[in-house]
């Protein structure tokens, strides 16, 4: 019963570690099917936890700081298509100057306006930060083991964020499946000439996935800011925005399959946490750092083609010009 | 069908990063007035925190050091057509292989450790960016996100080593102990008190001199050997290079020792140079700052070591800003580092566009023509 | 009753259609209409302006001066959507498919008929049978588009066009990626096409596709249209010569051949591309000293990957090239080690291949002898030595102007290539191959290259000149290979060899017997 617990109370931390990963990956899904390589998604979530903090903490309302977050970044995000499909930058570099202007002008600010060495004013007061949504009866329902302690640890107690992130995977996989957008944007990421010949605009569409990923990196670095955690932090996304988007290629730019893979990843973190320390029969004690590490050699290996194959989006990277 | 009509050399390697250095220094007093500071004092005691006393020189050109290195482990893979996003996991694991020299021969004469130190750091540094670079000219794995990748496994392996492994017995931060002193880098003022100069005890040391050496050393190879010519078809067209005879996928391969063994050069000037043991995360972000720097510096050694400087004055001068100017810190060097990579590399093609039109219509002759 | 003589519009007029790339006049004034109903022709050669003119006709370029008329109508095409509008529809050379989307995704891209694609598939699936059983395009409707043969992929960039309505349907180069039975399939259905009303205009350089299918033929040279005739008042041959011109040949000054020993042997060499598909079909000659070889295609018969294949730069997955005692093929001897054995290369794509464009003349004198011990010394090149030998190829060559510091971009494409002759011909390799040695070259520097060819073989060595350009072959070879479909078709002596000769065996005419 013991061992139960913990699997539960560990699903229930995948699945909070997971939502971040999940909501970037979704975001990174739009603009890499659309032939954008997104490694902005770090700078870009980071951007929105700033100002989900900072607007929290100046209105009090935890909505108007996921609406300044998702602004943010989707502005970060048009400073991308700006570089990368008006100007047919190099995407690599737009997206590492984004990344690292954002993680500099957020303490930054944070500095200058709050004067707390970098970080935003704690988020105490209610209506700050969305906090967990407590299900009818899962207090009662804990008593039980099974399937009580399900219901009250792993479907009720979390933020409103996690519900919608949860929400969004069959939301994004109708998106990219089931609509004319969708189709449209797959069509770009692997031949864009295919959908200029079409008639439609390649630089339309990329602009389009690139509003989206921005509004969906935009919840991600809120969560963080304003539903994980209660204020803004220096390099709060601590790598999560790459992490993201090695479960994108791991779940090969796929709806499901990417969740399965930010839930993989996030278990292994979850798994880190609790096995610090702890000696497992057999093995022994295992660092924490190989179990850290673990999604990253996960994802060279698959990038490698030892472990299936993950074949990118045949446009992606590069600039669309007519002339060739 | 029709080329676009090109720069000339001058303004392709000279006006254009001007330009772009120019555009993300406005943009930075932008912001500095939007902290509700003046620019043009943040401006000045930068540039006076940077160079205005032999202390704060000293400081400048010991953080443009790092960034020689990793600005030219960028620039090598950029002449092979690779982006080498690694050079953060380079640093750091190439520090490593030149720290543990230290520490097992740390007794040893100096000039006896030095070249092992270079040996183990280099080693080491392109130990680590030889897999991605045998996976993308082997396999074709995007070489940009498998550097990354290495990043973040680089960071987990040393914390690993440094907490379980290497950590000195009986403490509690996760540090080696210290090297053994005659492996020390010997000071700048050490060396010019020798000479009968007296300079302020800083940071400075005898790596910067290395890291001067190692841009010679790279503007010899990628100009003046066959090695670098054949890296360079290579980075150039791929397709000419087979031509001639050239094994792209080797090349890659080597590019990529080369690059991660000049981002190891790191852990000469931070750990034999300064602090003395390996320690968390000393490469503290120069990997990515190497992007910047061989950007402005337009992939070239006399422009990487240029460009190190002003970051190197930039990082010093940033750090004199939050002393005189409370609303303002270090990170705003970071917002300017990001600027730079901006204006000099993504948005190049709006400032070269401009440029190469009003060049154009000043000399109409019809040389540009292909 | 009077006979109701209905004189329809041509569906398509272009009225003096002129295009400028740069300093490249690709389209002069070009005029032709076709008739409703009909298979009209368009034949040129490479490079005469075909394909221009169907991207101004799709909206894919402006044209700068011109008019396009659709059933007698003025229209005005500035975008691919109004070319669609019009009732246009292009099959790409190229094809514009989604390779892993299904059939049906790609035909209803840009017309999925609302936002939510489910109705909008039913309504395609619905069309698309309809389609089929007019017209015979029998296409798996829900099969990935990248596991389909080619032929059935231009099925569907077919149907793609007739779903948005096309009455006028633009083929560019539909055979080049076709076989012979494929091709064949293919007339039929733009056979069926023009039964149904639909207007079909077909962009080729095949003459044996005009004389199959079309009932009228424009045919193009140098940017402007220079004949146009009913299909079955004129022949394949006076076709050929009106793509060609009537321009005299270039004389090229030389004397008789004296061909001595046997210096390069090649059996049965099958070369596969990129792609996978036979390029090259058990081809095999011989090379001797003292003569020119001259090998001629329409392009894109294999001719490109034999060359590649002989120069080392792609691996043949069968056969043997002995050269110097040696099987280069069995041996995997690199382009390097060719170049060593005294096997030299001219490259087909000059700036591509042959010369890096944003390296200066002198490094690119090196591009392929860089490891050589004249321009190294030690470690380091020898930069003095390299600045000299350019300099010194540059007077002999002619080169202007004589800088080898200037970037080779900015040199003219006549001084490109003298260039890169002067560095393949200049070691006197005893067996040079060169190919397209003239492509966007001007006159003089034609006649230059031409020299110097002449010059090597007659100090005894041998030259395979691959070229599309039949005036240079016939100005140039001694000998004559004919390639088509990947196979050497033909074989002439200069004496015997004749452009009309010639140009039937490149069409593949010889199997027709029309």
């Amino acid at each position: 019963m013991e061992t139960y617990t913990l699997m539960v109370l560990l699903l229930a931390a995948t699945i909070r570690v997971a939502t971040p990963l999940l909501l970037a990956a979704l975001a990174g899904m739009f603009s890499e099917r659309a032939g954008v390589i997104d490694l902005g998604l770090e700078g870009k979530m980071l951007g929105a936890a700033f100002a989900a903090a900072t607007v929290a903490t100046v209105t009090g309302s935890a909505w108007l700081g996921l609406g300044a977050g998702m602004v943010t970044a989707i502005a970060l995000s048009l400073l991308l298509g700006f570089a990368c499909v008006t100007y047919r930058g190099n995407q690599v570099v737009a997206a590492m100057a984004v990344n690292i202007m954002v993680s500099g002008l957020g303490p930054t600010l944070a500095l200058a306006w709050f004067n707390l060495g970098g970080q935003t004013p704690q988020l105490d007061a209610a209506g700050q930060r969305f906090t967990a949504v407590v299900w009818p009866w899962s207090q009662s329902a804990r008593e039980t083991p099974f399937p009580g302690l399900l219901y009250a640890e792993l479907l009720s107690g979390h933020n409103l964020v996690v519900y919608l992130a949860a929400a969004l995977v069959p939301a994004a996989a109708w998106l990219l499946y089931r609509t004319r957008f969708g189709l449209r944007l797959r069509a770009v990421g692997e031949n864009p000439q295919a959908v200029d010949t079409a008639g439609i605009s390649v630089t339309g569409l990329r602009y389009q996935a690139m509003i989206i990923s921005g509004a969906l990196c935009g919840v991600a670095g809120s969560y963080l800011s304003i539903a994980a955690s209660s204020g803004f932090v220096r390099d709060m996304t601590a790598g999560k925005g790459y992490l993201a988007l090695a479960a994108l290629i791991f779940g090969k730019w796929r709806p499901y399959p990417t969740l399965a893979a930010c839930l993989l990843f996030a278990f292994t973190d979850a798994l880190a946490v609790r096995l610090q320390g702890v000696a497992l029969p057999l093995v022994g004690v295992i660092p924490v750092q190989f179990i850290l590490a673990l999604p990253y050699v996960l994802t060279v290996l698959l990038l490698a083609g030892f472990v299936g194959r993950a074949v990118a989006p045949r446009a992606i990277g590069v600039p669309y010009s007519k002339e060739k | 069908m029709s080329t676009p009509k090109q720069l000339p050399r001058w303004a392709d390697l000279i006006l254009l990063p001007l330009v772009g250095l120019a555009a993300a220094l406005l943009l930075s007093c932008g912001v500095i007035a939007l902290l509700g500071e003046s620019p043009w004092q943040a401006m000045r005691l930068m540039v006076d925190g940077a160079f205005g006393s032999q202390e704060s020189i000293g400081y400048s050109l010991f953080y443009a050091t790092n960034f020689i290195f990793t600005g030219l482990a960028v620039a090598v893979a950029f002449h092979a057509g690779l982006f080498n996003i690694g050079g953060e996991g380079q640093a750091y694991i190439g520090g490593l292989g030149a720290g543990l020299v230290c520490l097992w021969l740390g007794h040893w004469p100096f000039w006896a450790v030095l070249p092992l130190a270079v040996m183990g750091a280099a080693g080491f540094g392109a130990a680590w960016a030889f897999l991605p670079g045998l996976l993308q000219a082997k396999r074709g794995s995007h070489i940009v996100i498998t550097t990354i990748m290495f990043n973040f496994i680089a960071s987990a392996l040393m914390t690993y080593l440094l907490v379980n492994v290497l950590i000195k017995p009986g403490q509690q931060s996760p540090e080696t102990r210290e090297f053994g002193s005659n492996s020390w880098m010997p000071f700048a003022h050490e060396i010019l008190a020798r000479v009968g100069l007296d300079f302020t005890a800083t940071p400075l040391n005898l790596a910067f001199v290395l890291a001067l050496g190692a841009a010679g050393l790279v503007w010899v190879f990628i100009w003046h050997t066959r090695w670098g010519y054949a890296l360079r078809v290579v980075g150039q067209s791929p397709e000419a290079a087979v031509y001639a005879g050239i094994s792209p996928s080797r090349i890659t391969i080597m590019a990529m020792l080369l690059s991660g063994a000049l981002a190891g050069g790191l852990g000469l000037n931070e750990l034999m140079g300064s602090q003395h043991r390996i320690l968390i995360d000393f490469p503290g972000g120069a990997g990515f700052v190497g992007i910047a720097v061989a950007l402005m510096g337009r992939n070239h050694p006399v422009g990487i070591v240029f460009s190190a400087i002003l970051f190197g004055a930039l990082y010093q001068g940033g750090s004199q800003l939050t002393f005189d100017m409370p609303r303002v810190n270090r990170d705003m060097v970071v917002v300017i580092q990001g600027l730079v990579i901006l204006s000099c590399g993504a948005l190049e093609n709006m400032f070269r566009q401009p440029l190469t039109a009003l060049l154009g219509r000043r000399r109409k002759s019809g040389e540009g023509r292909s | 009753m009077v006979e109701k003589i209905t004189v329809l519009p041509p569906a398509l007029e272009l009225r003096s259609i002129s295009k400028r790339f740069g300093a490249v006049q690709a389209n002069r004034a070009v005029s032709f209409q076709v008739a409703a109903g009909s298979v009209h022709g368009l034949i040129g050669e490479n490079g005469a302006g075909k394909s221009t003119v169907m991207n101004i006709v799709y909206g894919f370029h402006r044209a700068d001066d011109g008019e396009i008329l659709v059933n007698g109508r003025p229209v005005k095409i500035s975008s691919t959507q109004d070319a669609i509008a019009a009732g246009i529809g292009m099959v790409h050379q190229h094809f514009m498919l989604v390779e892993n989307f299904t059939v049906i995704e790609n035909v209803m891209l840009g017309v999925e008929g609302g936002p939510l694609l489910a109705e909008g598939i039913a309504k395609a699936r619905e069309a698309l049978a309809k389609l089929g059983k007019d017209y015979g395009l029998d296409v798996p409707l829900d099969a990935i588009v990248g596991s389909l043969p080619v032929g059935l992929q231009q099925r569907v960039e077919i149907m793609k066009a007739l779903h948005r309505g096309a009455q006028i349907l633009i083929l560019d180069e539909p055979t080049a990626v076709l076989t012979p039975q494929e091709a064949d399939q293919l007339f039929r259905l733009l056979g069926r096409l023009r039964e149904q009303g639909k207007t079909v205009l077909l962009v080729t350089h095949k003459l044996r596709e005009i004389m199959a299918i079309t009932d009228r033929v424009t045919v193009m040279r140098q940017g402007s249209v220079v004949a146009e005739v009913e299909t079955k008042d004129t022949s394949p041959r006076e076709l050929a010569e009106k793509m060609v011109g009537r321009s005299v040949l270039l004389q090229v000054q030389k004397g008789p051949a004296r061909p001595g020993a046997e210096l390069l042997t090649v059996s049965n060499l099958e070369v596969r591309d990129a792609q996978g598909v036979m390029r090259v079909k058990r081809v095999g000659f011989k090379l001797h000293g003292g003569e020119i070889v001259g090998i001629a295609g329409v392009a894109g018969n294999g001719q490109s990957e034999l060359l590649e294949a002989l120069a080392g730069m792609r691996a043949p997955v069968g056969g043997e090239i002995r050269f110097g005692g040696r099987d280069l093929v069995a041996e995997k001897i690199d382009p390097r080690g060719r170049r060593e054995l005294g096997l030299a290369h001219v490259p087909e794509d000059r700036l591509r291949v042959g010369v890096v464009t944003s390296f200066s003349a002198q490094e690119n004198l090196i591009l392929g002898y860089q490891d050589h011990e004249n321009f190294n010394r030690g470690l380091l090149m020898n930069n003095q030595a390299i600045l000299e030998d350019c300099a010194r190829k540059m007077a002999a060559y002619d080169v202007r102007p004589p800088q080898p510091g200037l970037r080779i971009a900015a040199f003219s494409g006549g001084n490109q290539q003298k260039l890169v002759v002067a560095r393949e011909v200049d070691r006197a390799p005893t067996v040079l191959l060169v190919g397209q040695p003239t492509r966007g070259v001007d006159i003089g520097a034609i006649e230059f290259i031409h020299q110097r060819l002449i010059g090597l073989r007659d100090a005894g060595k041998a030259v395979l000149v691959v070229s599309v350009e039949l005036d240079e072959i016939l100005g140039l070879a001694d000998r004559i290979l004919v390639m088509a479909g990947g196979e050497i078709v033909g074989e002439l002596s200069r004496a015997e060899a004749t452009e009309e000769k010639i140009g039937l065996l490149m069409a593949g005419v010889r199997e027709e017997k029309t």
